[in-house]
């Protein structure tokens, strides 16, 4: 079997495992888990654009997420929890992203990956910096709170019985939560969508093109910093998006859930850990990471107990220490996995 | 502009920002206090971006994890000190800057050794492949925070300052704090050392031709490897004294520390231009300079500001001031 056949196979089917999870797994931890995979899977997709297809490394990414994150969550507390708030919100945020990402491509997209790399971090610390900084607008440290359009609320009822409660199918609810999962899978389906059909288009070619040889893509009469701008503006918007539809489930915003740089390393290792430049394994990536995230702190917690007579190990195995554990795997799977999971996959089978 | 670059060029820079400083200050106790501690903490900023600026001039490796070397050594300085917590009180000047040798010899020690692990294992392997590069390093970051974060936990550290760098001294009205002064001399000393090395030197020679060109000089016959390590080395050991200095100049330190420098030691070197030490120095009065001024004037645009500064430089001169590599 062809090596993009299973890697496709086992991604289709996340997404079909993410499609029936509130049947699946009815358990509010659970669809936590789902709808946060679903952001991510978007997140890191777009980062994969980025990084995988076109050769820039950025870090800034969260900064956009952050931004479309904010935009939602500034509009529905100065404003109303309505939809029409809601669209300014998203707008702005969208705006945003996309301004500072032209910005930051048109000055240094022309020098050297390395010099982008770096002023993409600085322009991220800046905005966490101003984002904890103005409190007033942003809430600071402790992030903002506020309420969502009145169809993703838990009380509303979605469908009825017969006697008027809520209806069950299959023993689920059919109230607002469940339309606001609805709501985050079909927004991160339809964005995974239009990134595959991006990168399946010609523009997507040129990206490739410009990885392998920038001299000759500029050679054959392609504007290499015109692409480039191009699609890190791609990526910032689909980032936003992606941070809009993460606010609006959240119902939070605060610099830990968007903005912080914990996040930017859990995106640069799902694309890693995932495969740079298959797209499909951004699925994969990132499914790993969140589950890890959510069920590796609960096993390291069992290790540290079960070695606390030990000098040092209980404090590397302590479950606040995972990032530790997570570096490492990093640094290995960069050396010796470059290509990721789905990667490898494509190759050992092209092999054969 | 030719006659601008003829009496120093680019280099006037940070007197064109005092200037413009004192006129918008007004008070000329206060530009001097601020000028004081601007250019004290050029120096230190210095010393930590010098060994990241020449490790890239001459081999091309941009190590993401540099800052981690700030961090220990601060961390190293701080443990140091508080070991010999009863000569630092004591009236003698003798146990203060033995106490104080000790700490900022730890940090250097640590440092330099730390910087042979990273070169030899994390960096050694993905040479020329940028994207791994930066990758792996900052994998490498990750991993010494989280040890730094093991080690010492994540409360705030207090950094005892030795008895004789206490205190300030009066000249006018304005206060100058000692240990500024102290850190402004010890680091004009290293910058008066690395620029005899690079350029008394024919280690320096050498370093200087492989930033330039480093096929030719491995052509002719020299091992470019085993200076590059010792370069790698003596950057770390830099960058780690520059975070003991960092330590005591700001007495309470967390492990948030490490990040927070990287922000403006990459300020620096892009504003700076890579693979020069008169560049990194540059970039890093003014940015030292830009923070304190503005940090007086308008608390709330400090980090702000050094990103404005950066994006007009940029805009003006793409590979920063004084670059020594022509970057490709």
């Amino acid at each position: 079997m062809n090596g993009k056949i299973t890697v496709k196979i086992i991604a289709l089917s996340i997404w079909g495992l993410l499609l029936f999870s509130p049947f699946l797994f009815q358990d509010v931890r659970q669809i936590e888990v789902a709808a946060r995979i679903a952001v991510f899977i978007v997140l890191v997709a777009s980062y994969d654009l980025l990084i995988g297809y076109t050769g820039i490394v950025s870090f800034a990414h969260t900064m956009f997420f952050g931004f479309g994150a904010y935009g939602v969550a500034i509009a529905m507390k100065q404003g109303d929890s309505t939809w029409g708030y809601w669209m300014v919100g998203v707008l702005a945020g969208v705006l945003v992203s996309a301004i500072v990402a032209v910005l930051i491509g048109l000055l240094s997209l022309r020098v050297k990956a390395i010099f982008f790399a770096m002023i993409t971090l600085a322009a991220a610390s800046v905005a966490l910096v101003l984002a904890s900084q103005l409190s007033s607008f942003t809430g600071g440290e402790d992030g903002i709170t506020y309420s969502v359009q009145s169809i993703f609320k838990p009380a509303t009822k979605l469908l009825t019985d017969d006697e008027g409660k809520v209806l069950r199918i299959m023993d689920v609810r059919m109230n607002g939560k469940i339309a606001a999962y609805y709501f985050v899978f079909i927004s991160c389906a339809v964005l995974f969508w239009a990134m595959l059909r991006i990168v399946a288009s010609p523009l997507g070619t040129v990206l490739q093109a410009i990885r392998e040889n920038e001299a000759r893509a500029e050679g054959i009469g392609y504007r290499v910093v015109a692409y480039r701008t191009a699609v890190f503006v791609i990526a910032a918007t689909a980032a936003a998006l992606a941070g809009a539809v993460y606010a609006t489930w959240l119902k939070y915003t605060g610099p830990d859930t968007t903005l912080s740089f914990a996040i930017m390393i859990d995106i640069l290792l799902m694309v890693v850990i995932g495969g740079m430049g298959t797209m499909w394994g951004a699925v994969i990536g990132a499914t790993l990471m969140v589950m890890a995230q959510y069920y590796l702190r609960d096993l390291m917690e069992v290790a540290a107990n079960a070695t606390e007579a030990l000098p040092l190990l209980p404090d590397l195995l302590s479950p606040d220490r995972w990032l530790l554990w997570l570096g490492i795997i990093f640094i290995l799977l960069v050396y010796f996995f470059p290509a990721g999971i789905a990667g490898t996959i494509i190759q050992r089978r092209a092999v054969k | 502009m030719g006659m601008l670059d003829r009496f120093g060029g680019v280099f006037w820079l940070p007197v064109i920002l005092a200037i413009i400083a004192f006129v918008l200050i007004g008070a000329p106790s206060s530009w001097l206090t601020l000028t004081v501690a601007g250019l004290s903490m050029g120096l230190m900023i210095f010393l930590m971006a010098s060994g990241l600026s020449l490790v890239f001039g001459l081999m091309d490796v941009l190590n993401f994890g540099h800052s981690a070397f700030v961090s220990f050594g601060a961390f190293v300085a701080a443990s140091v000190l508080a070991y010999f917590g009863g000569w630092l009180g004591s009236d003698s000047i003798l146990l203060n800057s033995l106490a104080l040798v000790f700490a900022i010899a730890a940090a250097v020690v640590f440092g330099a050794a730390l910087g042979w692990f990273f070169e030899r294992v994390i960096v050694k392997p993905v040479y020329s492949d940028h994207l791994r590069q930066i990758l792996i390093t900052m994998g490498a970051l990750i991993v010494a925070e989280q040890l730094i974060l093991a080690t010492w936990g994540g409360s705030p550290v207090n950094v005892p300052r030795p008895h004789f760098l206490e205190g300030a001294i009066i000249v006018g009205n304005s206060s100058l704090e000692v240990y500024r002064l102290f850190a402004f001399c010890l680091g004009a000393l290293v910058y008066g050392g690395l620029f005899v090395l690079l350029n008394r030197t024919r280690m320096g020679l050498l370093i200087r031709a492989g930033v330039e060109n480093r096929e030719m000089v491995e052509a002719l016959g020299f091992k470019i490897d085993r200076l590059f390590i010792g370069v790698f080395m003596l950057g770390s050991a830099l960058a780690a004294m520059g975070g003991a200095m960092w330590a005591g100049y700001e007495t309470i330190i967390t492990p948030a520390l490490g990040a927070e420098m990287m922000v403006i030691v990459f300020i620096v070197v892009i504003i700076g231009g890579l693979g020069s030490i008169q560049g990194t120095l540059l970039g890093a009065i003014v940015v030292a300079l830009m923070q304190n001024y503005v940090g007086f004037l308008a608390p709330k645009l400090a980090l702000a500001s050094n990103m404005i500064l950066m994006m007009v430089i940029l805009l003006w001169r793409p590979y920063g001031l004084a670059p020594a590599v022509k970057i490709k």
